[in-house]
């Protein structure tokens, strides 16, 4: 299940776009939003949807943020309508690095892709993806491809017949 | 009671794909508690290690947070419905006086990337503390890999000088840099490679009097040496302060490399309980070494000792990595711990450092040499051939040394000193024979075979060709 060729994120400009906009503008708070879209046959992941979240957080937004279960139901309920469904989340990391903290770790959840955005003094990164491993011990990086970068016939044949 | 739990999709793998599991639970934490029990790959996910249900997992019975009613303890009525809904937390890191700086993370970005580094990683390699025992060959790319992957302390224990033989294999140390300290140069050259390394220099000869006081503050200890003494009084030091030894070797095309580590496996000397006899087996300077195999070896060590940093990976504990340059293979032995060895096993005979000199012969050796050999000095033997005195003169080096540098304006016939036994009947004892090879110490060997059978008309050339070279004729090359 985990790493090789099926744990990539496609993700296209229109979608990328809105994201590095929602985080820069919230800086120096951080910014929360779920990714929505179909998993293919060989498990790619399509994004097709991107639902911008207010950061639950009271305290500490600059460096913590929370999408609670209600809006998280009210995210899937409006993906499953659509015939979609929730493939994983972004946030902003304000002056920080776009890599997984203790604290991202800790409150992960396995399968779900998570995109991580660094904003430096207001100014968004290029972003990293991540996938829990099954086991909690850590993150593993996963490929964010833009639409034309993978083609969905190759990447949708089973496993292990290539 | 009989109730439906919904299974969210990321934790369907751990129920074997189940989107909804039907139980017989009559509260909510019991109908969990079946769930789990079913599918014990869940737990983990849904319980932290105290058991209770983690804080972004919510329970939902039928439309409401069981938060809201009676937490676990709700009780279940027949077709009701529990749902597992995700809260999605996280958040950037919270910076602590310990952080990184932002040059840091830019600098060491490639490690940053990796989660098996990441931060935290990188904290712990910046907060590591290594020592090198020799800035010489191995401790070349040793030195300039650790600070390059940003190894926040690094000791060095040397104290010799630069030398021109040096240079074909000794990166850290350039041209410029000849007749200098080794720990000068290095820890120049290190401060540039990386400012952020601090250099902790030793500018001693490691003894049994000094060795755990240096190695005591640190982490990881890393042998370089070309010496016994020093390769065991290593190891001895590193087993009384239960240190990690990372050990590498090299001796012409061949390398070796392990970790000794008498905690967790064998040590040194559970693989070599005695060092070999003095002069049996030759140093680099007596028998060369290609100049890129130190390279390899030493980065090698480099590698395990940040796998030991990092603690990930397979170390090399109980296992020897064998490594031949000519037919680029690599093979490796397992290696157990000698349940009778003298230093790291139960009933340890070696308690102490003991005098690491005498325990590899060197003093004995080194007295028999001087005591027993007959010599002759360059400036005395070059008189004496120039009044055409009949004196033989045997070359023992080996063939490809003769291009390099020679006696060949006299009448030298050349027996390397591997051919003296089966050649010497060549050779009349009844002439005057005058033995050289590069430094003395193979011609000595030579002329102590020759008089076991029986020659007695003996000199060695002291100082070998070299020491020719420095009284007689200073136009010769070195080597």
């Amino acid at each position: 299940m985990e790493g090789g060729k099926t744990d990539v994120l496609l993700l296209a400009e229109s979608h990328l776009g809105p994201i590095l906009r929602d985080c820069a503008q919230g800086y120096p708070e951080e910014v929360c939003g779920v990714l929505v879209g179909r998993v293919h046959d060989g498990g790619v992941r399509l994004v097709e949807d991107v639902i911008p979240l207010r950061n639950e957080r009271d305290e500490e937004r600059t460096h913590r943020y929370l999408i609670g279960p209600d809006e998280f139901r009210r995210a899937e309920a409006e993906a499953t309508a659509q015939s979609r469904e929730i493939l994983g989340f972004y946030h902003s990391h304000p002056d920080h690095p776009a890599l997984p903290s203790s604290f991202d770790k800790e409150h992960a959840w396995p399968w779900y892709a998570y995109v991580i955005v660094p904003v430096q003094t207001g100014v968004a990164g290029r972003p990293r993806a991540w996938r829990l491993a099954d086991d909690r011990s850590r993150f593993r990086q996963i490929r964010i491809a833009r639409e034309d970068d993978v083609a969905l016939e190759s990447a949708t044949q089973p496993e292990g017949t290539a | 009671m009989t109730v439906t739990v919904r299974i969210p999709t990321p934790l369907r793998n751990y129920a074997e794909g189940a989107a909804e599991v039907e139980v017989s639970a009559p509260t909510v934490g019991d109908a969990l508690g079946e769930v789990v029990t079913r599918f014990p790959k869940l737990r983990q996910h849904l319980y932290d290690d105290g058991g209770k249900l983690r804080n972004f997992v919510n329970a939902y019975l039928n439309e409401d947070d069981v938060r809201g009613l009676s937490g676990p303890a709700t009780p279940t009525r027949d077709g009701d419905a529990i749902t597992l809904v995700p809260s999605i937390a996280g958040g950037a890191a919270t910076a602590t006086p310990a952080d990184l700086s932002n040059d840091e993370i830019r600098r060491y970005s490639r490690h940053l990337i990796m989660p098996e580094v990441g931060l935290e990683g990188q904290r712990r390699i910046r907060d590591a503390r290594v020592l090198m025992i020799g800035a010489g060959g191995l401790g070349s790319p040793l030195g300039l890999y650790l600070a390059a992957a940003g190894v926040g302390t690094i000791g060095i224990v040397d104290f010799d000088v630069v030398d021109e033989t040096n240079l074909q294999r000794q990166v850290l140390h350039g041209q410029k840099d000849v007749g200098r300290a080794k720990l000068d140069s290095a820890r120049e050259r290190i401060q540039d490679v990386n400012p952020y390394v601090r250099v902790e220099p030793f500018e001693v000869r490691l003894t049994s009097e000094n060795a755990l006081d240096i190695l005591r503050d640190y982490d990881v200890v890393v042998d370089g040496t070309d010496n016994f003494p020093t390769r065991y009084l290593v190891n001895d030091a590193c087993v009384l302060l239960g240190k990690p030894n990372v050990y590498g070797s090299i001796f012409r095309f061949e390398g070796q490399l392990s970790v000794f580590w008498a905690e967790k496996g064998p040590c040194y000397r559970c693989l070599f309980r005695e060092p070999p006899p003095p002069g049996l087996v030759p140093s680099c300077a007596e028998g060369g070494v290609l100049g890129v195999l130190p390279g390899i070896v030493g980065s090698l060590q480099a590698l395990e000792t940040l796998k030991l940093i990092l603690d990930t990976g397979d170390a090399m504990i109980g296992r020897l990595l064998l490594f031949d340059a000519l037919t680029m293979k690599f093979r490796e032995l397992k290696l157990r711990k000698d349940p009778n060895c003298p230093v790291c096993g139960p009933n340890p005979t070696v308690t102490h450092l003991i005098d690491y000199e005498e325990f590899c012969g060197i003093p004995q050796a080194e007295a028999e040499e001087k005591a027993e050999v007959p010599e002759i000095g360059p400036r005395e033997l070059k008189e004496r051939l120039d009044r055409g005195d009949p004196i033989r003169i045997i070359d023992v080096r080996e063939p490809h040394e003769w291009d390099i540098a020679n006696l060949g304006q006299y009448d030298v016939r050349q027996i390397p000193l591997g051919r003296m036994t089966e050649r010497m009947h060549e050779l009349s004892s009844a002439d005057e024979i005058v033995l050289y090879c590069r430094s003395g110490v193979r011609s000595a060997k030579a002329l102590r075979q020759l008089r076991e059978s029986g020659f007695r008309k003996l000199l060695n050339l002291r100082g070998g060709i070299l020491g020719w070279q420095e009284q007689v004729d200073p136009s010769m090359p070195r080597y």
